[in-house]
């Protein structure tokens, strides 16, 4: 369960934001410039409140008040770019190990087949980033993030940069993701037909504060495809 | 007439022997700079890059005045040294790689700055979030995709802490065998007579020694370069 409830001054955008997100996948959904990616930020810790609270079950990852604010490093959140941000130094079986060896986990080769076979990855190990194509980066992102077993995930458009097709190819993976991996899931999203396949709760967000939350019947609404 | 005299192989050791060491101590003092420059802002950082590139612009007799009256064995960072820690730069080769290094300093910082300051934030940010703490994120990506860049600065300070002669030769003299550098011994041969002959074998293997650290140094650059882009 992550609970957040901040505020945060930046450039012209003043957020206010305060959602709860259980099990499952909640989609923070709203135009370009409502600030999303903000408050994913926010949440792993790769900026910093102004004001507020951050937990996540039962550990406080920030608290502005009893000045707490975890490092990203230490809050085990996954978190899937927009972009990738794949190492272009490592292969992408190093790529994949990274966070396992930054977090000396023990190596699970079970655990590292299963991620793999569910993203279909097995082909592209020996690979370097700057050979694959948008979508096997995004599985590949996704991956990263998995095999440091989080206890979140966020996505953040990871549909984005891809072309239409490349969309199609990632879809069915979040979905599988959602289903099988059994970790909870934000996902960012300002496109409606992403977010209905995906979320199973929609956080509707608008110029900085929540104007909606709800299943997805709030995709439905007549203003729904305008904010896209 | 490429046969050398045991003298000059001594003489041509020595100074690569210094070389080495010179850039193998500026090497970790001049990627934490690079790196300060390249991502702090704090007061005087105009004023800290200016002195550390001074010895690019000032004339080199100079710098090895400045380093004499402040590393000489009365000086007073000099005598400091020597007597706390038992280091002695003055008429020792250890001065000679001391005046190298200084000299070879500021060609060192400038490509690592470049590098580090080229690298995408957001590489590092993604590894903060996959469990690495600031130190892991430096070791395990800014430092790896700034080696083109850091292997640059160590060519440069090695070459021209090679030739160095100004700020050597004012600093710990030019003695045969403890302090004579490549550059002080052609000159030096070139001031007695009959030394022509060997002083143009010392330009001939001063310009392959150097021609050697360039290649070198583009074939590591280029090889990383395939590693981060290629198949």
């Amino acid at each position: 369960m992550l609970a957040v409830d901040v505020e945060k001054k930046l450039g012209a955008l003043q957020l206010s934001v305060r959602f709860a997100a259980a099990g499952g996948a909640t989609a923070l959904f709203g135009p370009s410039g409502s600030g999303k990616t903000t408050l994913v930020n926010m949440i792993a810790g790769l900026l910093k409140p102004d004001r507020g609270v951050i937990a996540l079950d039962h550990t406080v990852l920030f608290d502005a008040a009893a000045g707490i604010d975890v490092p990203p490093y230490r809050r085990h959140i996954g978190y899937v770019f927009q972009e990738g941000r794949l190492f272009p130094h490592l292969s992408v079986r190093q790529n994949l190990e990274y966070g396992r060896r930054m977090n000396r986990l023990r190596r699970d080769p079970a655990e590292f087949a299963r991620v793999i076979g569910m993203l279909d990855i097995e082909k592209l190990l020996d690979r370097r980033p700057g050979a694959l194509s948008g979508g096997e980066r995004q599985r590949i992102a996704v991956g990263r993030a998995l095999l440091t077993r989080p206890r979140l995930l966020l996505l953040d458009e990871p549909l984005a940069s891809l072309d239409v097709g490349h969309k199609r190819e990632i879809l069915p993976y979040l979905i599988r993701l959602r289903d099988e991996s059994g970790i909870p899931i934000v996902y960012v999203s300002h496109t409606p037909a992403e977010v209905r396949r995906i979320a199973t709760t929609v956080v509707r967000i608008e110029a900085g504060r929540v104007t909606a939350v709800g299943g997805l019947e709030l995709l439905d609404v007549p203003d729904a495809d305008a904010l896209s | 007439m490429f046969e050398l005299t045991p003298a000059e192989w001594v003489a041509i050791k020595l100074p690569v022997r210094i070389a080495v060491v010179a850039t193998a101590v500026a090497l970790p003092f001049g990627i934490a700079l690079g790196w300060l420059l390249a991502r702090k802002s704090f007061w005087g950082k105009t004023l800290l890059d200016g002195m550390l590139h001074l010895p690019l612009v000032l004339p080199p007799v100079v710098t090895g005045y400045l380093l004499l009256i402040s590393f000489g064995r009365r000086a007073p960072v000099g005598a400091f040294l020597a007597d706390h820690f038992g280091i002695v730069f003055s008429f020792r080769w250890t001065g000679a790689a001391l005046s190298c290094g200084i000299m070879g300093f500021p060609l060192m910082i400038r490509p690592v700055r470049l590098a580090i300051e080229a690298i995408d934030r957001r590489l590092e940010d993604a590894a903060a979030t996959l469990g690495a703490s600031d130190v892991l994120v430096f070791l395990t990506v800014t430092l790896p995709l700034a080696l083109p860049g850091v292997i640059a600065g160590v060519v440069l300070c090695f070459a021209r802490a090679l030739g160095e002669f100004g700020a050597t030769i004012t600093f710990v003299s030019n003695i045969p065998g403890e302090t004579q550098t490549i550059s002080a011994l052609i000159y030096s041969l070139t001031q007695i007579p009959g030394g022509d002959a060997a002083a143009a074998r010392l330009v001939l293997i001063s310009i392959v020694l150097a021609l050697a650290a360039l290649v070198a140094s583009e074939i590591l650059a280029r090889r990383a370069a395939i590693r981060f882009h290629g198949g």
